[in-house]
């Protein structure tokens, strides 16, 4: 019991990661689509200015959490992922640090530099922890002593890539509808416009995407068995057609809402079906990182839920302040702001 | 090379880069808190001013400590699969714990403070840095409770084929922790004042801003010597745990080989591991090891040789760590003695301002040093008697290791470089100028 009460939180941490951060990364990797001039990059990153720490410490917690609750699969998944890991850890460097240097010298080579930083660490990543996904909903190649037999290409296949699309597509269009709340004039006409672009693309690939799990995954078993489970993908197809319309409308706040719910029930669409797997073993199930196989003592997932179960909710009080702190659009004076980015 | 020693130096790389910026934000991130704290509490303008300046060199110094803080975390999962399957259950539910405690707060917290100035009322913005400074600090707390699980395990039993949590109190409060938290942060304070000691000495040396730059220099002063002091005083209780807990690391500091009674301390000293024996031996203070160790001049230390060779730690990088922590220990405190005298005045002492600037980098090194005698002095065990590093690391290719190390070298080292050259740039530009309104 205590083992599923923490393979839920375990998903909802990731899912709150995707929304938070999603946004954010797919900002960063639409930002040479959309910022025309000096200008219009200082609006992106002072967008993302207030929120993208704090987003990012929900990965640091995801990936904590599953080292604390599941210490087994935290070992077998993060050592058999390990390039792709690495890859998306100095992405991520780059990428933090890139917020800080740039508006610190006043040079265009070195603001190119970073602006290609932000770039690379944000489409990176939002890559990266598509095939990753998409790879632990199918299953990787472990054998009976959680020994990884592949390597950072076996992670490349169909599938993974297909996820990997389709993150890079969830963000974008959370960043871009982000943006549209964010930012004013010719640059917010833009965002809007970019967000209405890729919506038709990020539902081609959300269908296939399905259709191919069906093919692809064990994901359905769970979902043949509990009809109610099937709340989740339905979360994500009313998300996904919700931001359209409200795109429509020009209700943006709202549509990026719709978004986040879609990127959330895509989450725990996959991590619902995995259960009780964590990390699903492709050469025999026999093999799978499991709730029960890898979990930590009761004592730890007791003490762990009691912290969870209070701070959590106190992460999410003060970073909603923030959020409304700082829910403005970014106007001029922002930017004259002398520690802006 | 193989896995286990690419590992090795690939987790060594990360955390000593990781370390050179973690100590600046927990001094700086306080002392920028108290500053402000008087700009709210007096209304004088140049705490604000003093707030700004220090703020803006903590915050460089603040994102490259985060997003290196971030591999760390998942480099047990990625180099030491082993060791995370063994000890997950304890060493994983700490790191958690910082995580959702603390580390959620600072960056939250830290954003608030850098775009809050106009946005929050003066109360509320002092209370954001306080918040990061405190979270900061609580933070280090978890980090180096975890440590102290490796250092000296407690709390746990063996069960189905690893260690088990059995008192979560226990590795939380136990006297290793304490006494490594207090050690390390004073440390860090130690760290912040000569930053700001330096940085505050170059500039009235040059007499800029010299009003900002003496209640600078004040209060750094104070700092660098209660912490140097402290350091001290705690060093010592530190080195009776050694003793007491991990007596090869000990004998390794010292570069004893046979257990003595009455044990000397010898100033001038130089392993020979391969031989067991020191090729140089001078000047020994009689007794002094006895009494560092035990607090009896008679004591007996227990020497290298009475251990397995396997069980023995590289004795060379363990003594010159001791030796060079130790020896910078000593100087700051003679120097923040001299600081704290000139605190009121210290521009009638041009050459304390002139050498200031040149200790900068000491503090880091003191820091590193210390760092390499507690990891380094704990091999071959990953965690103390429990389990040795080479039966720690993870089942991957020597290939990808290799790679990533490669990556790691040239990342961390542009990007450290940027970050001091940033620091330095900004740090001689001094504070922004008032704005004529």
């Amino acid at each position: 019991m205590l083992e599923t009460i923490w393979f839920v939180l375990w998903g909802v941490l990731w899912a709150i990661y995707f929304m938070l951060d999603g946004f954010d990364l797919g900002l960063g990797a639409l930002m040479p689509a959309l910022a025309r001039n000096e200008q219009d990059k200082r609006v992106v990153y002072n967008a993302m200015g207030p929120f993208w720490d704090g987003n990012e410490v929900w990965l640091i917690t995801a990936g904590g959490v599953t080292f604390a609750a599941f210490p087994g699969t935290y070992a077998v998944m993060f050592s058999s992922l390990y390039s792709a890991l690495m890859l998306l850890l100095f992405a991520l460097i780059l990428r933090g640090v890139a917020f800080e240097f740039r508006g610190k010298v006043d040079s265009p080579a070195w603001k190119s530099i970073w602006d290609g930083c932000l770039w690379l660490g944000s489409f990176l990543p939002a890559l990266l922890l598509g095939v990753a996904f998409a790879n632990i909903f199918m299953g990787i190649p472990i054998d009976q002593q959680g020994v990884y037999q592949g390597t950072l290409f076996t992670l490349l296949n169909p599938y993974g890539l297909l996820g990997g699309v389709l993150f890079v597509l969830l963000f974008m269009t959370h960043g871009s509808l982000w943006l549209a709340i964010k930012a004013s004039g010719e640059l917010e006409v833009r965002a809007q416009a970019m967000a209405k672009r890729i919506w038709p693309v990020l539902l081609v690939a959300a269908v296939v995407f399905l259709a191919a799990t069906w093919f692809y995954t064990r994901l359905w078993a769970n979902y043949l068995t509990y009809i109610w489970l099937w709340i989740l993908p339905l979360l994500a197809v009313i998300g996904l057609l919700l931001s359209r319309m409200y795109m429509a409308q020009n209700a943006w706040w709202k549509a990026w809402g719709a978004s986040a719910l879609m990127i959330v029930g895509c989450t725990l669409f996959g991590v619902a079906g995995l259960y009780p797997n964590l990390l699903p073993s492709s050469l025999d199930p026999a093999w799978s990182m499991t709730v029960t196989n890898s979990s930590s003592s009761p004592l730890t997932l007791k003490i762990m839920l009691g912290v969870a179960l209070v701070m959590v909710p106190v992460v999410l009080a003060y970073q909603a302040w923030a959020y409304v702190t700082f829910r403005h659009k970014i106007t001029d004076q922002d930017l004259a702001y002398e520690e802006a980015y | 090379m193989d896995v286990l020693m690419l590992s090795r130096l690939q987790f060594a790389a990360a955390t000593f880069f990781h370390f050179l910026f973690v100590p600046l934000t927990l001094g700086l991130s306080l002392l920028t808190a108290i500053m402000e704290t008087r700009y709210v509490t007096s209304g004088d303008q140049d705490y604000k001013r003093m707030a700004k300046f220090w703020g803006k060199l903590f915050v460089i110094n603040f994102a490259i400590g985060v997003v290196t803080g971030i591999t760390l975390e998942f480099q047990f999962g990625t180099n030491w699969s082993r060791y995370s399957q063994y000890v997950g259950d304890i060493f994983g539910s700490l790191l958690a714990v910082e995580a959702t405690l603390a580390f959620f707060l600072e960056s939250t917290f830290i954003a608030v403070w850098i775009f809050g100035w106009n946005k929050l009322s003066p109360k509320m913005h002092a209370t954001a840095i306080w918040l990061v400074a405190i979270a900061s600090n609580v933070s280090a707390y978890w980090i180096l409770a975890a440590n102290s699980f490796m250092q000296h395990p407690v709390g746990y039993v063996i069960r189905n084929g690893r260690a088990e949590l059995d008192d979560f109190l226990a590795i939380v409060t136990q006297k290793w922790a304490v006494l490594e938290f207090v050690h390390t942060l004073s440390g860090a304070y130690i760290l912040a004042a000569f930053f700001v000691m330096g940085i505050s000495a170059w500039h009235l040396l040059r007499g800029n801003e010299v009003v900002l730059f003496k209640k600078s220099f004040k209060l750094a002063a104070a700092w660098a010597l209660i912490f140097s002091l402290f350091v001290a005083i705690n060093g010592d209780l530190s080195g009776k745990e050694v003793a007491e807990k991990q007596p090869t690391k000990l004998a390794a500091m010292e570069g004893l080989w046979e257990t003595t009674k009455a044990a000397p301390m010898y100033l001038l000293l130089w392993p020979d591991q391969e031989n067991e024996r020191n090729s140089v031996e001078a000047l020994p203070l009689p007794g002094a090891l006895s009494f560092l160790a035990f607090g009896d001049f008679n004591a007996e230390v227990k020497g290298l040789k009475d251990f397995p060779v396997q069980d023995r730690p590289p004795v060379l990088p363990t003594y010159l760590g001791f030796r060079l922590m130790v020896g910078l220990g000593t100087l700051f405190i003679l120097v923040s003695i001299w600081a704290f005298w000139k605190r009121k005045d210290p521009q009638s002492s041009p050459l304390l301002l002139k050498i200031l600037p040149w200790l900068i980098p000491l503090p880091y090194l003191a820091l590193e040093a210390g760092w390499l005698v507690a990891e380094v002095g704990r091999q071959p065990w990953i965690v103390w008697g429990m389990m040795r590093t080479a039966d720690a690391v993870s089942p991957i290719a020597t290939s990808q290791v290799a790679t990533t190390l490669v990556a790691f070298i040239l990342i961390y080292g542009l990007l450290g470089a940027a970050a001091f050259w940033l620091i330095f740039r900004n740090a001689r530009k001094g504070p922004a100028p008032v704005k004529a309104r």
